[in-house]
């Protein structure tokens, strides 16, 4: 005795009938096409913790490159990092030699008072003489392009900064959870 | 040389990464589609950089890198 796979009379009671797995498909069908219209938006969140010269570059070169790219960029400012979000201290921000054997000045002569002035005015000199983008540049370029600034509440209350101090468009009011959740949807995640 | 018929002509000459590329976007942005901007730098890594942009970013192409005199001209087509 044969009996074909399409018999109706093979399948048990409780199995779904076509007109049933036809409705399944369709909105499988729906469900997919969906989620990959909600994935053509290309994420990166960036945590940025630090706050010397020479680390404020990179999150900012990386979050303006993103953007023009067409990535939905966000950059979590913590810690150190929020100074390169403060309109007055970002202008200031200071390069050190000391415990970088790269620098040119060694570390016993580095740790004399005014000698962090002497290597800051050394590479700021370097950025001017070869044109680099200032880091003021950077951050008024990367909000024109849509990136999101964000500067962590509890950082600001603990360097007791004011959320006046950040420059406009500056996102304050944030925390850890929000990080993670952009960091969740992100498709390129980065600590610096 | 080739030459193409640029709508506008990006002049980052003396700049450095990443403003060749960011640059490049926000003018491309004001262009219609079909519509070819014309860049002139002189960063030797926008070789690279505008070349790896436009391969990875929806809506543009490029349409040809030149070099000569320090100069890199890269044309870039608005596709979308």
């Amino acid at each position: 005795m044969t009996m074909s796979a399409d018999t109706p009379d093979a399948s048990p009671d409780d199995a779904p009938s076509r007109a049933e797995l036809a409705t399944r498909v369709d909105e499988l069908e729906n469900a997919l096409e969906e989620a990959t219209t909600e994935d053509d938006g290309k994420k990166m969140s960036i945590i940025a913790t630090k706050g010397t010269l020479d680390m404020a570059y990179p999150p900012l070169i990386l979050a303006s490159t993103a953007a023009a790219f067409g990535y939905e960029v966000t950059v979590f400012h913590t810690f150190w990092g929020l100074d390169i979000l403060h309109e007055e201290r970002s202008k200031n921000l200071q390069l050190s030699s000391v415990g970088n054997p790269n620098m040119p000045v060694p570390n016993a002569i580095a740790a004399l008072p005014g000698m962090d002035r002497v290597t800051t005015k050394m590479m700021e000199k370097k950025i001017e003489d070869n044109d680099t983008a200032t880091i003021e540049e950077l951050i008024d370029t990367s909000l024109e392009m849509g990136v999101e600034f964000q500067a962590c509440q509890m950082t600001i209350d603990l360097m007791d900064y004011d959320e006046d101090d950040f420059y406009d468009g500056v996102t304050t009011g944030v925390g850890a959870a929000t990080a993670i959740q952009d960091m969740a949807d992100a498709d390129i995640q980065l600590l610096i | 040389m080739t030459q193409y018929e640029a709508t506008e002509t990006l002049d980052v000459k003396g700049e450095n990464c990443p403003m060749p590329v960011v640059k490049t976007k926000q003018s491309i942005d004001q262009l219609a589609e079909g519509e070819i901007l014309e860049v002139l730098a002189t960063d030797p890594g926008s070789m690279s950089d505008l070349g790896g942009w436009a391969d990875t970013t929806d809506g543009v192409e490029l349409v040809d890198q030149q070099e000569g005199d320090g100069v890199y001209t890269h044309y870039v087509r608005k596709t979308e």
